[in-house]
């Protein structure tokens, strides 16, 4: 059985990132591999969208680095397509929604025009939003904007996909339309990597938690282990509902 | 008519004379002031697409790309804005007179001038304003466009169709000085009669006769005529607005 | 919604199309219109109307068009040297004959001449109405400090006032701040008179056209120093290859022909006539 060349694992060495005096990543080593949807906790602040794009590649970082297993065979612009990060307010282009995935897969640059405007539908249908497909991106609802973002980033097809506190400004109904689309996208073979400072979202959706705090790695581990018996203190208080950091 | 100081009813009876004297042009559909309108039209709008030809990408790539002296080109357009219209009628007076380096092609006096002369005062507005307003944008969405693959490069053509109601209201700026200069169209083309007399330098001319009603009543006629295409493009850019979001 | 997009698309399509015509279509009449000639000339000369008389008529004899670029008097040398013209039709002898000297023109011809009037205020505070004497009634300006508005803009008629001046011994920019120059052509100037009930000098063309005169009259008209001659002149083809001689020449010969002459005499302003034809001999 061949495993589909991937980029995974991605493999933190040491990274930090300083700005204006202050160490906001301090640090940090792991390795994530492609078996799990792992999500990042920490109290705010603690520099979980920090991480992120460091390891997207938006922030380049003052020290350590940020590797891809698969870096050597594909090359620094094949990694970068092969990700994708979806931000906690969706960011989309003045046309309709179809056309915002259709404009992503073009910029990605592998597919023909049909084929384009075909993974662009199933992308909508997958998130349930083939209805508003010809509709401007700018008119849906927050929860259908952000659920479009998702479709875009999905459509990608990518390795990874990093998602910032995607339902940090959405309601109820809309955050569980969200997890569920992160759950078939999973499942569909995309490591999910996420940041969350909801509890309640990350017992749902982690198997595998990073816990920073300060800039710090603290914990990594899978999730019942996290949830049941963290190792550190700051990761007790945290999951006790305290205020950390 | 013998009074010392002409009295405050003198004076208002030459706004009526004016008024009159437009509404007469109007209604009788005057050959000779259609033919300057015209020739208004067809100069002011040929110069403000070759302007926005040149501006619109110009901008946007200043506002994009990163130089050494970025700072000081912008200040440079900034200022050309201010550009004095008989200035720039003289700079291409000097190119294009039959002494000048563009003499052979014989253009000087012919409505092709001034379309020259307009197109460069017209550009640097156009350049100016797209700069700011995709300045703008690029801060919103370059987080995202970077994370899909465009670079400053390939995000041009995307934030300029992105931006483009604000920048019809920068092309309209563009228009509106145009249409309204005098100074060059007069110094390049000459003012010759049947051949480059426009609305402007009709309502110079009929000034420095000290027809000064008949010079209102074309000025009246001038400003009908750009209203309507304000509110035309304001109309439609309405309705296109609200159907993009 | 598709509608709206296809019509959008549809109209901008049109409106680049419009544009491209705009910009070809002149581009392209330059080619295939019919032969023309670019005069250089005063702005006087075009206001007073006589171009719109003259021109049509010698158009229909010999199907050339005359363009003509109505600017100051030294402009329009200045025109006529860098080769933008192809004749020359301005009112500034000294001027002129330096031009043909210095090689920028050929064969300068008389043609015409109008006359200038001194005109003012009404209650013509320096008391010149009706002298026939133009450089007494300046003097009288002068030592009354009436205000004067000059063109000081270097034209035929700026060049004829300030000859005047010498003639009666003063130096006005010297004098004070009654002595006004606007820089502007006979029109703005006369406008500027007119509202600040100054005295200004004017060629009696623009004076008849001219209809904001306030409390202004011609007060002192006649004396033969006022009158004012007009020349015209070929551009030198053999320094500008380019000038269409064959035209310009017909048009130059036109002008002062019989014919042209009498068109000349036969222009009137509310009946009266503006310019006196005297094209007599081809003069240097």
């Amino acid at each position: 059985m061949h495993a589909r060349a991937t980029i995974l694992p991605l493999t933190l060495d040491r990274l930090t990132y300083a700005r204006g005096g202050e160490t906001l990543i301090d640090g940090i080593s792991a390795t994530i591999g492609a078996s799990s949807r792992t999500v990042v906790l920490g109290p705010n602040g603690a520099g979980k969208s920090l991480l992120l794009r460091l390891c997207h590649g938006l922030i380049a970082p003052t020290d350590g680095a940020v590797r891809w297993a698969g870096a050597d065979a594909f090359g620094r612009q094949d990694v970068a397509r092969r990700q994708a990060l979806v931000f906690q307010r969706p960011v989309l282009l003045r046309r309709s929604a179809l056309a915002n995935i259709t404009y992503a897969l073009s910029l990605q640059g592998r597919l023909g025009r049909g084929e384009r405007h075909a993974r662009a539908r199933d992308a909508l249908a997958s998130v349930g939003l083939a209805h508003v497909a010809e509709r401007p991106a700018r008119v849906l609802s927050g929860g259908e904007q952000q659920r479009l973002a998702i479709a875009r980033a999905a459509a990608l097809k990518p390795d990874v996909l990093f998602l910032d506190e995607p339902t940090a400004s959405l309601d109820p109904g809309a955050c569980r339309a969200i997890e569920d689309a992160i759950r078939a996208i999973d499942a569909a073979g995309t490591k999910i990597i996420m940041t969350t400072h909801d509890l309640g979202q990350a017992r749902r959706l982690a198997d595998e938690v990073l816990f920073l705090c300060r800039g710090r790695l603290l914990e990594h581990t899978p999730a019942e282990e996290f949830f049941e018996r963290p190792r550190t203190p700051q990761a007790a208080a945290f999951l006790r509902g305290d205020i950390v950091g | 008519m013998g009074t010392a100081v002409p009295g405050r009813e003198a004076r208002l009876q030459g706004f009526d004379e004016a008024l009159a004297a437009a509404w007469r042009l109007i209604v009788t559909g005057d050959t000779a002031l259609v033919e300057i309108a015209a020739l208004s039209l067809k100069v002011s709008l040929t110069a403000v697409f070759c302007a926005a030809l040149i501006g619109l990408p110009l901008g946007a790539a200043l506002a994009l790309a990163r130089f050494p002296g970025r700072g000081a080109v912008i200040v440079v357009i900034n200022a050309l804005m201010g550009l004095p219209p008989v200035v720039a009628g003289l700079l291409v007076y000097l190119l294009l007179s039959r002494a000048g380096p563009l003499g052979p092609y014989g253009l000087l006096f012919t409505p092709t001038a001034m379309v020259i002369a307009q197109t460069l005062l017209v550009t640097p507005i156009i350049a100016a304003l797209t700069r700011q307003v995709v300045a703008d944008l690029w801060t919103e969405y370059s987080e995202q466009l970077t994370s899909l693959g465009a670079g400053r490069l390939r995000a041009v053509p995307t934030l300029l169709w992105d931006a483009r109601f604000s920048l019809v209201t920068a092309v309209l700026a563009g228009l509106g000085r145009a249409m309204a200069e005098v100074g060059a169209i007069l110094v390049v083309g000459g003012n010759i009669d049947g051949v480059t007399r426009t609305m402007t330098t009709a309502i110079a001319l009929e000034t420095s006769k000290g027809d000064l009603p008949l010079a209102l009543g074309l000025g009246i006629v001038l400003l009908v005529i750009v209203l309507v295409i304000n509110a035309a493009a304001h109309l439609f850019g309405a309705t296109a607005r609200r159907a993009a979001g | 919604m598709r509608l709206f997009e296809i019509t959008r698309r549809a109209m901008m399509a049109a409106a680049v199309g419009a544009a491209l015509w705009g910009f070809a279509a002149p581009v392209a009449a330059q080619t295939t219109e019919k032969p023309f000639i670019t005069v250089a000339s005063t702005t006087s000369t075009e206001q007073s109307g006589l171009f719109k008389h003259l021109l049509p008529q010698f158009t229909e004899k010999t199907g050339i068009e005359v363009r003509v670029v109505a600017v100051g008097t030294g402009q329009a040398l200045k025109i006529g040297e860098r080769g933008d013209a192809d004749v020359v039709f301005v009112h500034a002898k000294s001027a002129e004959e330096d031009f043909v000297a210095k090689g920028f023109g050929v064969d300068r011809s008389d043609v015409m001449y109008n006359d200038f009037v001194l005109v003012g205020p009404k209650g013509d505070p320096a008391g010149i109405t009706g002298s026939g004497d133009a450089v007494k009634a300046l003097q009288a300006i002068a030592e009354k400090k009436a205000p004067f508005v000059s063109r000081g803009d270097d034209s035929g008629t700026h060049k004829a006032e300030l000859d005047l001046w010498k003639l009666a011994a003063l130096d006005p920019k010297a004098e004070g701040n009654w002595y006004r120059e606007t820089g502007s052509g006979m029109g703005p100037a006369l406008n500027t008179a007119a509202g600040m009930d100054a005295y200004i000098l004017a060629d009696r063309g623009t004076w008849l056209s001219f209809k904001n005169r306030g409390d202004l009259a011609i007060l002192v008209e006649g004396d033969d120093r006022l009158f004012n001659q007009y020349g015209i002149i070929l551009v030198n083809p053999t320094r500008h290859a380019h000038v269409k001689e064959k035209e310009a020449r017909a048009f130059i010969d036109w002008v002062v022909s019989p014919e042209g002459q009498a068109a000349i005499a036969d222009y009137k302003i509310e009946g009266e006539q503006l310019f006196f034809p005297n094209a007599s001999k081809k003069g240097a």
